[in-house]
């Protein structure tokens, strides 16, 4: 895997795409990961490419006309907040904001740069960490997210490309968002690995969705018990994702980066460490190279312990991009000293997790045996293929 | 929730002299397990299963059907009288009449003429709906003292956070008679502030807890 040259997708206007302060949604996280890898001399500054805000009629692929006109005029006018409520707009998880409509459109921009990226040869992979809102639905924001732009990407890839795509996503909540818009459609194969909705939000994401009509065999859930570690998180996911690719075969990678399955994460219940947040691309990249020519395109996703997580997380992930070979050791201590005064937590010293306020869990077997039975149901669809 | 509401009221139906051949060929072409069997009047006169069908047949089992068996009248093997229920019973009352006897479907009668169909799937796909999974939310579960106006006192905290509330459904909280557990599904991903919430009042989040999985 030499080469393996990655494009940075990047804009401050990231942070645009701001609720409000105490929001758990924070594009902060984006400046502080492109800090740190600066600081780490990881990120050439000629990988770092300034996306437009993308178009209405790409936004249009996958969104309804009134929803993108209710998110434009949202914050101006003066209509009752009452009426943007059916399209999820104005509630708790998602307030209006001034700007929402260039913000949300920049994030989607940033993931079209990335395929554009791709797709015209100038890098083998390409990573917008401002993207991966995978909860957009077509008539409505739902779980922090108002356009999806992971789902825009690949339908922007179907009409335009025609190539056959594999959406894999790791972040803690199920990728409901995306799995609906590609339901149908047997060119677009969804595998989300997620906390179980017996708790979490969305509550989707069971074994037996698995696509309908044309599109039935082409989605996988696996819904990992609440407290799940890292082993058997790992094995899940390598085991599962081998025999998918070697199933669908796909002609490029989409993979979302959500790191909310941390256990310090403060708004999901699964239990693991940053080890999942170096083997996850380790293993992606390896089948890119394997399946798809090394095509390959990560993007963000949640991740809510924005100061001790994301930064290192997603470094990794980009580091893994360039080259296969996460840091190690001591984080850039001219970085601690000039992110610590914004940061409410104190900021870690080492690449590796101190595990300080990790929980020793009681019942480890037991999730794990629960998890087994779980892929079991999941991939029997592809064993029995294979009789 | 009323009968009428769940029940599926295109029902497919054979009078008492057609062939079980027709009704073979009728539970095949549409994926169904149950035909009533009516009159003139359409009324229910009889119900049959797929299983009468298939026990009408010996050899079918061997994908040889048994040609003399199947061209009996459907009356021969249907089961009468029928147990039927009104488009205004109650999802509760059929889920006891499932539970009770070891029936998977249900003919719904109106001024004794058939106007539904309601099967054991049905009404698990609308539990479904009450347990409120059918929409994006997330669960908390929360022990509360078994007492007069406590679902208003805990609603209040969900109207406080403007969160809108999926479900609710109350369970009995084995350990203590005393207290109820109260499950709600909110339409939000971010429960963080309405635990911090409740975590200065008299009522107890329970759930997802490290020890005790409550699944
Ligand atoms: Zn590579
Ligand atoms: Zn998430």
């Amino acid at each position: 895997m030499s080469n393996c040259n990655t494009a940075f997708i990047y804009t401050e206007a990231f942070k645009d795409y701001k609720f409000s302060d105490d929001h758990p949604f924070n594009q902060i996280r984006v400046s502080a990961t492109k800090d740190l890898l600066e600081y780490e001399k990881a990120l050439p500054a000629s990988n770092i490419i300034f996306p437009k805000q993308a178009s209405e009629s790409l936004i249009s692929g996958i969104h309804t006309k009134n929803y993108i006109e209710a998110v434009k005029r949202a914050d101006q006018s003066d209509t009752p907040i009452s009426e943007y409520y059916k399209y999820g707009l104005g509630t708790e998880d998602t307030p209006i904001f001034r700007g929402m409509y260039e913000a949300s459109a920049t994030l989607v921009g940033g993931t079209i740069e990335a395929v554009n990226q791709v797709l015209n040869h100038h890098y083998p992979h390409a990573l917008n960490l401002g993207g991966g809102l995978h909860h957009g639905f077509p008539e409505k924001a739902s779980g922090f997210c108002i356009f999806n732009d992971a789902a825009i990407a690949i339908k922007y890839i179907r009409e335009n490309y025609n190539l056959r795509v594999l959406y894999v996503d790791t972040d803690a909540h199920h990728g409901d968002g995306v799995q609906a818009s590609f339901y149908d459609d047997p060119n677009v194969c969804t595998v989300s690995f997620h906390e179980t909705g017996r708790y979490l939000y969305p509550g989707t994401g069971n074994t037996n969705e698995r696509g309908v009509k044309k599109g039935f065999g082409y989605t996988f859930n696996f819904p990992l018990d609440a407290f799940t570690e890292d082993e058997s998180f790992l094995s899940i996911f390598k085991t599962s994702m081998d025999e998918i690719m070697d199933y669908f075969r796909p002609d490029i990678i989409i993979s979302q980066h959500g790191v909310d399955a941390h256990y310090l994460d403060p708004l999901t219940h699964l239990h693991a460490t940053m080890n999942i947040f170096e083997e996850i691309p380790k293993h992606i990249h390896a089948l890119s190279h394997q399946y798809c020519e090394g095509k390959w395109i990560a993007l963000g996703g949640g991740g809510y312990d924005i100061w001790r997580v994301v930064p290192r997380a997603w470094s990794q992930l980009y580091k893994i991009m360039q080259d296969s070979t996460p840091f190690t050791g001591n984080l850039s201590s001219e970085w601690q000293k000039k992110w610590q005064s914004h940061a409410n937590v104190v900021l870690p010293t080492t690449w590796e997790d101190d595990l300080a306020h990790y929980k020793k869990i009681p019942r480890t077997v037991e999730i794990t045996e629960k998890n087994q039975r779980m892929v079991e149901q999941t991939l029997q669809f592809i064993r029995n293929l294979s009789i | 929730m009323f009968v009428k509401d769940m029940m599926k009221t295109e029902v497919i139906t054979l009078q008492a002299e057609a062939k079980i051949s027709e009704a073979y060929q009728l539970l095949q072409e549409n994926h169904i397990r149950h035909i009533p069997i009516i009159d003139n009047n359409k009324q229910v006169i009889g119900i049959i299963s797929d299983r009468d069908v298939r026990d009408a047949s010996p050899s079918i089992l061997d994908e040889v059907y048994n040609e003399e068996a199947l061209s009996f009248p459907v009356s021969s093997i249907m089961t009468t009288p029928v147990t039927t229920i009104h488009p205004y019973d109650y999802v509760e009352e059929i889920a006891a009449i499932f539970y009770d006897r070891e029936f998977a479907c249900l003919p719904v009668v109106k001024n004794n003429i058939l106007v539904g169909i309601i099967t054991e799937k049905d009404m698990l796909y609308t539990l479904i709906q009450l347990t409120g999974t059918h929409v994006p939310s997330s669960q908390i579960e929360i022990k509360v003292p078994d007492r007069i106006g406590v679902l208003a006192d805990v609603s209040a905290f969900f109207k406080r956070r403007k969160i809108k509330v999926a479900s609710v459904l109350i369970y009995p909280y084995l350990e203590d008679s005393n207290y109820k557990i109260l499950v709600f599904r909110i339409q939000t991903m971010n429960p963080m502030n309405i635990m911090d919430d409740f975590k200065d009042s008299e009522f107890e989040i329970v759930s997802p807890s490290l020890e005790n999985p409550h699944e």
